[in-house]
């Protein structure tokens, strides 16, 4: 099967309501490698991985990937900052990824059994899923948007509600993705987490990519001074 | 007093008898209620969700309309499903005219638009959640209805009750498209009417409370069986 990567944005920008969010941002995504999209608020990190995703409509520029949109859509993944829990089961949640594939539910149901083991969520799967923890939530999450096999999967700050636990054990999980080949994009705040998981990183500032470079050479040399006194920990705006 | 007094006994009397001319009533009460319920929802429950799930260049007029026809006035529309279904109407050949049929049809326009509006407000605050994640999922639109369908089947009870009640209370198009021909299409309300009409006070009276408490039981069985209150968060 061909690769939906490389992911190249041109120009790419979005607008809401008259307001540019995003753009225009240029860039390309390697068919490995774990990318982080880190700046302060109101930066334009989630609105970018949506873009890229196809959650928010281009308003300039394109965004193109190497196999026409309709077929690459099937092979993404999105993980939300909030996790949006369909009212079900945790058995049902996981499956219904694969049913809209076409997936019979007994097939569906045995492939949830397998991956539910992968994420701790065994013991969870007859429970109802708005029910969980946050930390619960987000693993139900990621496993849904991970069972399908995508290629490519975007991760809108995951751990932000998350305790240091959680958060390891959420890193614990993509480490793992990652070494199977998928290719991750996410957005943090959490500059320990980007220094830990990184093999590149993507400054956003003011609705642009004001720095993208390699996760070393970032945090030891960024080469703007927003980036470092991002990195430093002071108000940038 | 005595009137609600001989009425209570009058009822309690009927039912502990099981009066089949009483039974007669209650069953075809149910029969013709329960399946307008169940065509109505049929057609009302996808058409609220098609209408919270599209944008259309009319939608917010036709959510305009589909709210206004929550108020249709019963009696008129028992005249339109008279005038369509007697001798000279557009579907008089099917001569159901008089019939439980004719009632089901009737109340089937009368309590369509109410479950449709209650099912879309309901489905636009799950579609609100459920949004992002359906599309990241590339759900068809059809996928995406059955699964706001699916997910809010419990708050689309309370549309469908809501239909129910309309309905089983109705009394203006049933008696109109319906005649209240007795062994044939007298239902309780129709008899409360001609009771209430003949001055048997007493009678009505055991009717309307049949009536009550049959409304009250089914709301109640639905609630239990729906396990309306099983997922609260609180």
């Amino acid at each position: 099967m061909v690769s939906i990567l490389p992911l190249k944005l041109t120009d790419a920008t979005a607008h809401m309501r008259g307001k540019k969010l995003v753009g225009p941002v240029s860039l390309t995504l390697a068919p490995t490698g774990f990318t982080m999209v880190i700046g302060p608020n109101g930066a334009g990190k989630t609105t970018l991985l949506r873009l890229m995703h196809g959650l928010q409509r281009c308003t300039g520029g394109e965004v193109v990937w190497a196999v026409p949109a309709t077929q690459a859509r099937d092979r993404q993944g999105f993980v939300f900052q909030s996790p949006i829990m369909m009212r079900r089961k945790v058995a049902d949640s996981l499956a219904y990824p694969l049913r809209l594939r076409g997936m019979g539910k007994a097939a569906a149901l045995e492939k949830v059994a397998q991956c539910a083991g992968n994420f701790g969520l065994s013991e969870l799967l007859e429970s109802w899923a708005p029910m969980l923890s946050g930390g619960e939530k987000q693993k139900l999450s990621l496993a849904r948007a991970l069972i399908t096999e995508p290629e490519i999967l975007f991760l809108d700050e995951p751990c932000a509600n998350l305790d240091g636990r959680a958060t390891r054990e959420i890193e614990s999980i993509l480490r793992q993705v990652q070494a199977r080949g998928t290719r991750l994009v996410m957005s943090t705040h959490n500059m320990g987490q980007a220094k830990r998981l990184a093999d590149d990183v993507i400054f956003m500032l003011g609705g642009k990519v004001h720095e993208h470079a390699e996760s070393e050479g970032f945090f030891e040399a960024s080469s703007t001074p927003e980036a470092k006194a991002f990195i430093n920990g002071d108000i940038v705006e | 007093m005595s009137d609600y007094s001989d009425g209570f006994w009058a009822a309690w009397k009927l039912i502990i008898t099981l009066d089949p001319d009483l039974y007669e009533i209650i069953f075809l009460s149910l029969q013709v209620t329960i399946s307008a319920v169940i065509i109505a929802s049929i057609i009302g429950l996808p058409m609220g969700a098609w209408l919270a799930v599209n944008r259309f260049k009319f939608r917010r007029y036709a959510i305009a309309v589909l709210n206004a026809l929550m108020g249709l006035p019963p009696v008129v529309v028992g005249l339109f499903v008279y005038m369509a279904l007697s001798r000279a109407g557009p579907l008089g050949g099917f001569g159901l005219l008089f019939s439980p049929a004719a009632m089901i049809i009737a109340q089937v326009i009368i309590i369509t638009p109410l479950i449709a509006s209650i099912s879309h407000q309901t489905i636009r605050d799950l579609w609100a959640e459920y949004h992002d994640l359906l599309i990241s999922m590339n759900a068809t639109r059809t996928q995406r209805i059955k699964a706001l369908l699916w997910d809010g089947k419990r708050a689309l009870l309370t549309a469908t009750l809501a239909g129910f009640g309309r309905a089983i209370g109705e009394v203006g198009a049933i008696m109109i498209v319906g005649g209240n021909i007795e062994h044939a299409t007298r239902v309780l309300t129709t008899a409360i009417a001609l009771e209430t009409g003949k001055g048997n006070f007493a009678f009505a009276m055991g009717l309307g409370l049949v009536l009550i408490v049959l409304a009250v039981m089914i709301n109640l069985l639905i609630h239990i069986v729906g396990k309306t209150e099983r997922a609260s968060t609180w």
